[in-house]
């Protein structure tokens, strides 16, 4: 396997063993330029920790992972990539929300300068994505769980990242906000962004989905759309995990696309 | 005031003052990484340190400052390793500062009586070249406290998210816990190494009960500090007093003083917040042809609004 030019993010043959035991084994993959990848899998299977090795917060044992075609071992432009953790991260409870979401423009800043004005109109416009500008000047500790989460995707959303790496953005939040949000991430690949993100059920994502991947103990046992019968008709750049008979996602997990049209 | 037409009392408070701010600069970071006992653990460090001076002569600031950022970085380094030192090798590490402080000062024949001027502080015993340390530190502690706020913020915030950002986490950690012991170091002077941490602690706290935000909370954290050791250096003048316990005491009456005044002002807040317009985001920019769902029950025009419902905020408030 070689980096394709589009890929915005690849690994070949990775491996992550953490405290003696082997978490992901021989992962390849990739995310496209403007294409939206989920990754599915039970809890524990290597998913979190997957998306944290391809961004070098947990050590690699074995395998290479590329960050816009550069290995990860040499990647400084962090600017390009945003990152939304799972939630129940230590955060400061008597900062403000906006304090939170301006070190999403940190990769941005040079240190001993203060914000520029085009800091401060990416922080706003953040904030009224996610539909937090009433709240900005709130400690983040007061406010809802699902309030924090979108705290974090306006934090993400302010670095101006070409590549989101999400995990479970959504997971806190009801339906209609998930659906509101959605429809924010399908305008953003529109425009070119990609987006790499944990779900553990598709919910409404399923709209913008391009591709899903799917890990198992470790082993990523699919990769391709979210329709089996749709492998074919696709066609291009969808491509089945090897072996006779690749794992399908779970039918309940994975819910049929109502339109089928992602983008 | 005829007590600052004494030398020693202008270099005391000058000392005071500006260990008073430096302290709780330093501590905004050190509370937020949940760190408040490593100032005192840092402080049983600096003994050692003083108990080297003792023996060999030195002056007793620097030499203080050289074990105790020793100290630091030795415990900031195992921890980073992932051999992070139990709470036992911490401790054997702070009481092994303490006794070969304690056993230095006794070899080098002034016996351990001495060291309670540098237990608890003393007036008397600042030195103009301790005011020039100071002052060298101080302004090299507040530039970096204020500088790299934005930096040292995000990591005490959410270390990860910091890491993703490219932000040279091990280094601005390491910042941190060497500025908290030259911090240490330095104010033995005047609030005494027993003392020394809650400087880093109690300011803190009361500016966190007092105001909103990590910025505003920063400055009048060293608001607070800048105050109380004023007033704990005339205060221990006049009472006769060691002027750490004074600037402590001092410092804990306006954390008690803050706390019925941080409810008040929270209750005042939340009630003028919850006459805010609800925010309705999202509109406008978000929505895209085709990607509404089709099985929504047409609810689907009101899908750019987000649902933050008058209940909900007034649940988030109370």
């Amino acid at each position: 396997m070689t980096i394709g030019s589009e890929d915005v993010l690849a690994c070949r043959d990775l491996c992550v063993s953490l405290g003696g035991h082997q978490i992901l084994v021989d992962i390849d993959m990739q995310v496209r330029r403007a294409e939206a990848v989920a990754l599915l899998g039970a809890n524990g299977s290597g998913k979190s920790t997957l998306v944290k090795a391809l961004l070098g917060l947990v050590p690699i044992s074995a395998g290479t992972v590329w960050l816009f075609g550069e290995p990860l071992s040499r990647f400084t432009q962090w600017q390009r990539i945003g990152y939304v953790p799972q939630r129940g991260q230590s955060s400061v409870a008597n900062a403000t929300v906006r304090e939170i979401v301006s070190t999403g423009r940190l990769a941005h800043r040079r240190a001993f300068r203060r914000l520029s004005a085009t800091d401060r109109a990416v922080i706003d416009e953040s904030l009224e994505r996610v539909g937090l500008s009433a709240r900005a000047k709130d400690p983040i500790g007061i406010l809802s769980g699902g309030q924090q989460q979108r705290a974090l995707l306006a934090r993400a959303l302010a670095s101006q990242a070409e590549l989101l790496v999400m995990d479970e953005p959504l997971a806190a939040l009801d339906l209609d906000t998930q659906k509101s949000l959605t429809e924010l991430f399908g305008t953003l690949t529109s425009d070119g962004l990609s987006i790499l993100v944990v779900l553990h059920g598709l919910g409404p994502m399923a709209q913008i989905i391009d591709r899903c991947v799917m890990l198992r103990t470790g082993h990523k046992v699919y990769d391709g759309p979210l329709e089996p019968s749709d492998a074919n008709g696709t066609g291009g750049h969808h491509r089945a995990a090897p072996g006779p008979e690749p794992y399908l996602p779970d039918p309940g997990l994975v819910r049929p696309l109502d339109t089928g049209e992602g983008h | 005031m005829s007590i600052f037409a004494l030398a020693f009392m202008q270099r005391a408070l000058v000392a005071a003052l500006l260990s008073g701010i430096m302290s709780p600069a330093v501590g905004t970071y050190i509370v937020q990484r949940r760190l408040s006992l490593l100032g005192d653990g840092l402080g049983h460090v600096a003994i050692a340190g003083v108990g080297l001076a003792l023996i060999t002569g030195w002056a007793p600031t620097p030499v203080a400052i050289v074990v105790c950022v020793i100290g630091a970085v030795a415990i900031e380094l195992a921890r980073q390793s992932g051999r992070a030192p139990a709470d036992v090798g911490l401790a054997i590490l702070f009481y092994g500062g303490l006794a070969a402080g304690v056993l230095m000062a006794g070899i080098s024949g002034k016996g351990s009586g001495v060291l309670s001027q540098y237990l608890f502080g003393s007036l008397t015993t600042v030195s103009a070249s301790d005011v020039i340390v100071v002052a060298a530190m101080t302004l090299v502690i507040v530039t970096l406290c204020l500088g790299l706020a934005p930096q040292l913020f995000a990591v005490c915030a959410d270390e990860e998210y910091a890491r993703s950002q490219g932000l040279p986490v091990r280094a601005l950690e390491l910042c941190i816990v060497v500025m908290a012991s030259v911090a240490v170091a330095v104010s033995m002077r005047t609030v005494g190494l027993l003392l020394v941490s809650a400087m880093m602690v109690v300011p803190v706290a009361a500016a966190n009960n007092l105001v909103t935000g990590f910025r505003r909370s920063l400055t009048v954290a060293m608001g607070i500090g800048l105050a109380v050791s004023a007033v704990g250096v005339i205060g221990s003048f006049y009472w006769n007093t060691a002027p750490g316990a004074t600037i402590v005491v001092s410092a804990i009456v306006v954390f008690m003083v803050s706390t019925p005044i941080g409810t008040l002002l929270r209750r005042r807040r939340s009630l003028t917040s919850e006459d805010d317009p609800i925010v309705r985001a999202a509109g406008g920019h978000v929505r895209t042809e085709g990607t509404t769902p089709a099985t929504d029950r047409g609810s689907s025009e009101q899908l750019p609004d987000f649902p933050i419902s008058q209940m909900e905020r007034k649940a988030d408030e109370r």
